[in-house]
Order: C-alpha cells, then sequence, then structure tokens
C-alpha cells in the first residue's frame, strides 16, 4: 500500500500547490508607483467631459433621476444578470456611504484596476476593463469633479450574486483572463488623430463594448466581435451591432452617428431607446468634436454581422 | 400523443401570429410619425430649408396622429409575441405606458400651439418632442434580433 501513499502525498502536494497558486493570482493587483505618479492634481473642468463620457449617471444616480437630481450619485440601481443581481453602489461624495473619504489613488485603483479601498476585488459589472483603457491624468480629472458633487446619505444594498460569483476572490482570476490596458483595434500607422480619439473615447470612458460586445463563456468581451452588438447582459432583448457590418450601421454616416448622439434622432428619425437613451442624453452634453470622434471611430473599425443569434 | 404534439405547435404558432395584423398596424402608425418627424428634423439639420408653413403642417399631422392613439386597441394584452419591440413592461405598467403617450401628446400640442419661428426654434421643438419618444421608448420597447 505503499504507492497508494505516496500517491495521496502527491495529490495533495499538488492540491496545495494549486491552492497556493489560486490564491496568488487571484489576488488583487494595484497600480504601480509610476502610474499613480502620472495621476497629477486633476482639473475638474475638464473632469466633467470625462464624467459625461463615461456616463456616470446612467447606473449611479437615483433609477429616475431627473436634471440636478443626476449628479445626485446615491446608487441602487439593479443590473439583473445572468450571475446575479448587482447593485450600482453610492459613489457621492458622503464619507461613510460613498466615496468622500477616498484618496485619489483609491479612486485611481478602481477605475484602472477594479481593486477597491481595503483591496478587494470589485465585480466587472463596474466597467473597470473599459476604465483600465483610460490615462491616469483623466482619471484624476474626473476624481476632481466628482469632489464637486454632493454627498448622498444611504448605502445603496449589497450586491444578490450566488456561488460561486459571489466570492470575490475569482475575480483576480477573471481579471488575469481579461483586464488590458491596451487599445481593443489596432489601427496602422497613418490612422487620422479624429478616429484616435474616437478610439479613447469608445474603448476607455464611454465603455461602449461592455454592452455592445458579445461576451464569451467566462463573461469577458469577444474581442474577435468587438462592436458587433449582443444579448442584452443586463435585462431582456439584444444591444445593437454598431459595426458597418451585415444588420449594423453600414448606412449611417458619420454625421448621422453625431446627430443621433447629439439629438437621439436616427437618420430615419426613430429615436433612441432603453438603456442608450441615458447613454445619449450623456453624450449629447460632450463637445460636437468629441462626438465626431466617436463616429469616426465607429466608421473605421472592423465590420461584424450580428453578435447576438437571429430570430427563431 | 402525435395530436398532442399537433395540438401544441399550432396553439404556439396561433399565439405568434394572432396579433400579427395589429403589430403591424401600429408599426405602421409609429412610421407615420418617423415620417412626420423627418420632415423637420431633415430642416433641422439643415438639409432642407427651414419652412415655418411646412413645420406647422407636419406638427398638425403629429397632432392628429396622437389624437388617434388607442392604448387598448393597440396594445392588446399579448401582443408581444412575434415580431414586435414592445417590452412586457406596457402591460406590467399599463397605466405608466398610457401616461407616457399623454406626455407625448402635451408636448405636440404645445408645438401646435407655439409652432417655430426660426431654425433654433424649431431645434429646440424638436428637442422637445424627441424627448417624449424616448422617454416611452426607454422604458416600454426593447430591441430584438
Amino acid at each position: 500500500m505503499a504507492w497508494l501513499k505516496k500517491l495521496a502525498g502527491t495529490a495533495a502536494v499538488v492540491v496545495a500547490g494549486c491552492a497556493v497558486a489560486g490564491w496568488v493570482l487571484s489576488a488583487p493587483v494595484k497600480l504601480d508607483r509610476d502610474t499613480l505618479a502620472q495621476l497629477g492634481p486633476g482639473d475638474a473642468a475638464k473632469g466633467e467631459r470625462i464624467f459625461n463620457a463615461g456616463g456616470c449617471t446612467s447606473c449611479h444616480a437615483k433609477p429616475g433621476a431627473k436634471d440636478d437630481e443626476r449628479l445626485q450619485l446615491g446608487g441602487g440601481l439593479e443590473l439583473k444578470t445572468a450571475f446575479g443581481t448587482f447593485v450600482a453602489p453610492n459613489i457621492s461624495q458622503d464619507e461613510n456611504d460613498g466615496i468622500g473619504a477616498w484618496s485619489i489613488a483609491d479612486f485611481a485603483n478602481a477605475m484602472l484596476k477594479g481593486v477597491g479601498p481595503s483591496g478587494e476585488n470589485l465585480y466587472p459589472a463596474f466597467p473597470y476593463p473599459s476604465y483600465a483603457r483610460m490615462k491616469p491624468s483623466d482619471v484624476a480629472d474626473l476624481y476632481v469633479f466628482m469632489q464637486t458633487l454632493p454627498a448622498v446619505s444611504g448605502k445603496a444594498p449589497p450586491h444578490k450574486l450566488g456561488f460561486p460569483f459571489n466570492i470575490r476572490r475569482g475575480v483576480g482570476l477573471w481579471k488575469r483572463l481579461y483586464l488590458s490596458d491596451k487599445p481593443v483595434i489596432e489601427f496602422a500607422a497613418g490612422t487620422p488623430d479624429v478616429v484616435l480619439a474616437g478610439r479613447y473615447l469608445v474603448e476607455g470612458p464611454g465603455h461602449c463594448g461592455e454592452c455592445h460586445t458579445p461576451r464569451d463563456a467566462g463573461g469577458g468581451s469577444r474581442k474577435g466581435e468587438w462592436l458587433a452588438g449582443a444579448v442584452a447582459a443586463e435585462g431582456e432583448g439584444i444591444i445593437p451591432n454598431i459595426t458597418t457590418g451585415p444588420g449594423g450601421i453600414e448606412d449611417w454616416s458619420a454625421a448621422d452617428i453625431a446627430s443621433y448622439l447629439e439629438t437621439g434622432f436616427t437618420p430615419d428619425f426613430d429615436t433612441v431607446g432603453g438603456a442608450m437613451v441615458d447613454v445619449q442624453e450623456n453624450m449629447a452634453r460632450l463637445t460636437p468634436d468629441d462626438r465626431a470622434a466617436i463616429a469616426a471611430y465607429l466608421k473605421a473599425i472592423p465590420p461584424h454581422p450580428n453578435g447576438y443569434p437571429a430570430r427563431k | 400523443m402525435k395530436k398532442l404534439v399537433l395540438a401544441i405547435s399550432l396553439l404556439s404558432f396561433a399565439a405568434s401570429t394572432a396579433f400579427a395584423d395589429t403589430i403591424l398596424d401600429r408599426q405602421e402608425y409609429m412610421k407615420e410619425r418617423g415620417k412626420l418627424v423627418k420632415q423637420m428634423g431633415q430642416m433641422a439639420k439643415g438639409e432642407t430649408d427651414f419652412d415655418a408653413a411646412a413645420v406647422l403642417t407636419a406638427l398638425k399631422g403629429l397632432e392628429a396622429n396622437a389624437e388617434k392613439f388607442d392604448a387598448e386597441a393597440m396594445f392588446p394584452e399579448g401582443s408581444l409575441e412575434g415580431d414586435t419591440t414592445a417590452s412586457p413592461k406596457i402591460w406590467e405598467d399599463f397605466s405608466g405606458f398610457k401616461a407616457a403617450e399623454e406626455k407625448y401628446l402635451d408636448a405636440v400640442k404645445g408645438a401646435v400651439a407655439a409652432p417655430p419661428g426660426d431654425l433654433d426654434a424649431l431645434k429646440a421643438t424638436m428637442g422637445t418632442i424627441g424627448g417624449e419618444c424616448g422617454a416611452c421608448h426607454k422604458a416600454y420597447r426593447i430591441k430584438k434580433s
């Protein structure tokens, strides 16, 4: 029976080894010192642009908030997904219930690394896989702008997730697979600046790919079908294909796209609907140049057929 | 057993087609709105010249269209099967759905009562009316494949 003991011993070593490796690999990874140094002091006026491009209010304002209420970021919106129900947290300046006590480094670690102030992994329902592509100085501008917004008391309820998604440590492994600060679409040298500016807005703060790109079994974006449309991860229905492939927006000109983001009207004068209404209202607050850049990028990316199954 | 399968298939077929005409009718109805808004939208975009009389005609057309809206007849219970982008929320909150349509009608009536006299005013009017379109589409329409 010596061989059995030996086998058991080997198995125990393998299991322990895997456990250690898993623990190490799933550990939250924070920003390095160089990146933190690039944050700079921040500029609130510039931060407002980032705030609108990011559409923070869509999830973090109280559901149905209008006008000035939209700047009260008390959270509470529920995102019902296959993984469970995520509840948008309070990100107002309240020191206890919001993020008022966060340092700029805390904020940058959340935005760029998906790590909370206690060193915990944040769930990617908060779209940091997109924000990870943002410039540190833009994150600093956003931080300073958000300090000008009101404190709202009251914590949002916790997420309601089943096993194994309720284990935050697992998100560390997920990040190893899917978190990257590199652009999704590589363009050739000589690509116009307006396209690159659009890439930054769409792939970074605008986080368009989080809804418009289909996800794989692990919940990461399928970058080979970037912006091809997807079954809605939250709620019902589909999110449209916004590439120029079949089923997408081939017949929209760049001016049509920019006009849609400004006014909410499609080229046929149908209107924006669903969750895109809030997004469009935020995009309408950007400058015409920013909307033109987004449009130029969408016309420049690879076309794909619809990233969701056809109706049966 | 075969009969049962046949009966079930027929029933589900019936469910998906029972409201086919209703769905087509209401889509035509909504497209009429789109055509009228397009006449004004092309002016707002600068594709056609601003024409105050044509704007008023289009607004009156929208008003006549909106007054024909009949939520119960156009959105009967169960008419969310088939080729439609109607959200189940319409029937979960029918009074909210009707209220959204009322707000749209009010916006159109307001525009007919004080029609835009220049391009900037037209853009503002488009924003007000379009905002009501979007408010209803946000809550009560879902995209389907």
